[in-house]
């Protein structure tokens, strides 16, 4: 009798517990949950605002900015509102902008294929070199590496600004300055994929290696057959990484050319904000769709790039 | 099996060693390991050592080319008087640089801003990795609306903190309806919150996916362990996720460092040349002495620099390399 009825108070306390454990669970996922959506609504307002505010005109730009561009603008404006108008849904909407930016001005679209020619060739060469590099890390380890892949750890660390004397140098040197290969070959070399990279191939069990050594694979045959498929996903995350990272550049350009007809649409982007504020939104989400397409195909790569998931875990 | 503590160990990238101290070896890892009795060079361990060291000479030479023999050279520019004359004057460049007025309130800059946005950039990301790691609804959404600030082009994410944070912009505007009074953002004392609003604005995506990946590698044994024990989840983050998670910080502090020196470009376009004082950063300063062709005190000031880098570099992986063999044994 007596045990029955102690059994039965501790599935009460243990339901009880349940229920308790259960609220507790319940409060921390709405807590969760309202993090991530307050974080997302953060995250995703400039890159609506820049989507919407492509299809406005010209003057509900003006309307709507003027107020913060109106110092810098050039030209007068016949109407400039007092304060700024944030606004995500155009009055109108309209296609002005984008008609401006793909069939009156060339050098936008000009400007645009300068970067798509400035940043692929960097994006490809310097994921092969490093893949390479990475493979020359991990597969053997000696002091000699060790040391040099701290520099490149330092290297990879230094701002573009204590490395930009040096390129310099280097492109007045080779002759190079005022052309792509002075902003393509610093781009090639880059530590950074080698860095990536490396990392990741540390993981690749020796055993898997070695027992491709032992079928007779060559130092190639083990490369391009064992490392690179267990490798696709970090090689293309770190290309993502790397495309962004060149798609931007606005340094680099300034300083190693001189023909402002040469220079990326990243360089003329930015400049765009003080004169033809209107056109920028639109400019702007032209010059995302390429980044936006390599997301959408990549994001799985991004996020499984990092975790090994090699065949054989270690 | 997920990975292990050896895998976590070695989570920055430093090869391991070949023949490692007796003692660590746990047995599951030594067969897939050399023994660690130095043994005879067999003709295999040759063809690895030189086989792999070609594999590596194209970016190797391509690095000295383009950027250590270079900085040798920046080096040799650091102790000469100036570029014509060419006359040796050993550190004098470095006392004039670090008795530079701007150039130290440029590094004051730099480092309090480092300060701030680094430890923020890698604590948020990780709780916002913990929220999506749990079983929140549209996990999926919520990542890849995380990550979509990588993609706006600069110059946007310019004209958009522009509008946002100009005096006479969308913040004051939201502000003014509580009562508190106009500023201009960039040109005030708070003009630092912005540049790291933006910084984390930028970056927290991809350090939440770094979180995540490590998240999900903490072996699920010995959370099930954890959970028979009857452990509390704040004992299970601590003792548990956040031992694995620490070699994945060590990373994440360093790509935050990394992008926290680009968030520059940012900078630059939103500010020009001479911002106000408080964000006024070595990137400045150098990108100014640049335009003088001040060469020496640039060189002077890349090479302190470095060697700020170099320090911060080794302590990171000192700790790395003290949490992961805490791990192993």
């Amino acid at each position: 009798m007596s045990v029955q009825k102690s059994t039965k108070g501790r599935s009460a306390r243990r339901a009880h517990h349940i229920s308790l454990k259960k609220l507790k669970n319940a409060v921390f996922m709405t807590l969760a949950t309202g993090i991530c959506l307050f974080f997302a609504i953060l995250f995703l307002t400039p890159i609506v605002l820049t989507i919407t505010n492509s299809f406005m005109a010209a003057s509900e730009i003006s309307a709507n900015y003027g107020s913060v561009f109106a110092t810098t603008a050039s030209g007068g404006r016949q109407f400039v509102a007092e304060r700024v108008n944030l606004k995500f849904i155009p009055d109108m909407v309209s296609f002005s902008q984008y008609i401006t930016v793909l069939f009156k001005s060339p050098e936008y679209l000009l400007k645009f294929w300068n970067s798509v020619f400035l940043v692929v060739p960097i994006m490809i060469f310097q994921l092969l070199i490093a893949a390479l590099a990475a493979y020359g890390f991990a597969r053997y380890d000696g002091k000699i590496r060790g040391v040099i892949f701290f520099a490149y750890i330092i290297l990879m660390l230094m701002p573009y600004q204590v490395t930009l004397v040096p390129n310099y140098l280097v492109s007045e040197k080779l002759q190079i300055l005022d052309t792509y290969w002075a902003i393509w070959l610093p781009g090639i070399f880059s530590p950074f994929s080698v860095y990536l990279i490396t990392k990741y191939m540390n993981r690749i069990p020796t055993s898997l290696i070695e027992a491709a050594q032992m079928d007779g694979a060559g130092e190639w045959k083990i490369f391009t057959g064992v490392c690179m498929p267990l490798c696709k996903g970090i090689i293309f995350s770190t290309g993502i990484l790397v495309f962004i990272d060149y798609w931007n550049m606005v340094e680099q350009p300034l300083i190693l050319l001189s023909d402002p007809e040469r220079y990326p649409l990243s360089v003329y982007l930015s400049k765009i904000n003080a004169g033809e504020i209107s056109l920028a939104f639109a400019v702007a989400t032209i010059y995302m769709i390429p980044t936006l397409l390599v997301f959408l195909y990549g994001e799985e790569y991004l996020v499984e790039g990092i975790t090994y998931q090699g065949g054989v875990k270690a | 099996m997920p990975q292990t503590g050896e895998i976590s160990a070695n989570e920055y990238g430093i090869p391991k060693k070949r023949f490692p101290g007796k003692k660590q070896e746990s047995p599951r890892t030594a067969r897939i390991r050399r023994p660690h009795i130095k043994r005879k060079r067999t003709k295999r361990d040759i063809i690895a050592q030189w086989g792999s060291t070609l594999f590596m000479a194209p970016s190797v030479i391509g690095v000295l080319l383009f950027f250590v023999i270079p900085f040798g050279v920046v080096i040799y520019y650091s102790t000469l008087n100036n570029p014509i004359a060419r006359e040796f004057v050993g550190l004098e460049n470095f006392k004039l640089v670090a008795s530079n007025e701007a150039f130290r309130n440029a590094v004051h800059n730099s480092a309090v801003f480092s300060v701030i946005a680094v430890p923020l950039a890698v604590v948020l990301s990780l709780i916002l990795a913990m929220a999506l790691d749990s079983k929140i609804p549209f996990r999926t959404q919520f990542r890849s609306f995380f990550l979509s600030p990588m993609m706006v082009p600069v110059a946007s994410v310019v004209l958009i903190w522009q509008v946002l944070f100009d005096y006479n912009g969308a913040f004051n505007e939201l502000i003014s309806h509580f009562g508190l009074e106009k500023i201009d953002y960039l040109k005030s004392d708070k003009a630092i919150f912005v540049v790291v609003v933006l910084f984390l604005w930028k970056n927290l995506g991809y350090n939440m996916i770094l979180f995540l990946a490590a998240l999900s590698s903490v072996p699920q044994d010995i959370l099930e362990v954890a959970a028979l024990e009857g452990a509390t989840s704040r004992q299970v983050f601590f003792m548990i996720k956040l031992r694995y998670l620490a070699s994945t910080m060590v990373f994440v502090t360093i790509m935050s460092l990394i992008n926290s020196f680009k968030i520059f470009r940012e900078v630059y376009l939103l500010t020009t040349d001479y911002p106000y004082e408080t964000i006024y950063m070595l990137q400045h300063y150098m990108n100014n002495k640049f335009r003088k062709l001040d060469y020496q005190a640039l060189s002077a000031g890349a090479i302190m620099m470095s060697l700020v880098m170099i320090v911060i570099i080794l302590i990171l992986f000192a700790a790395d390399h003290h949490y992961g063999k805490d791990l192993e044994g």
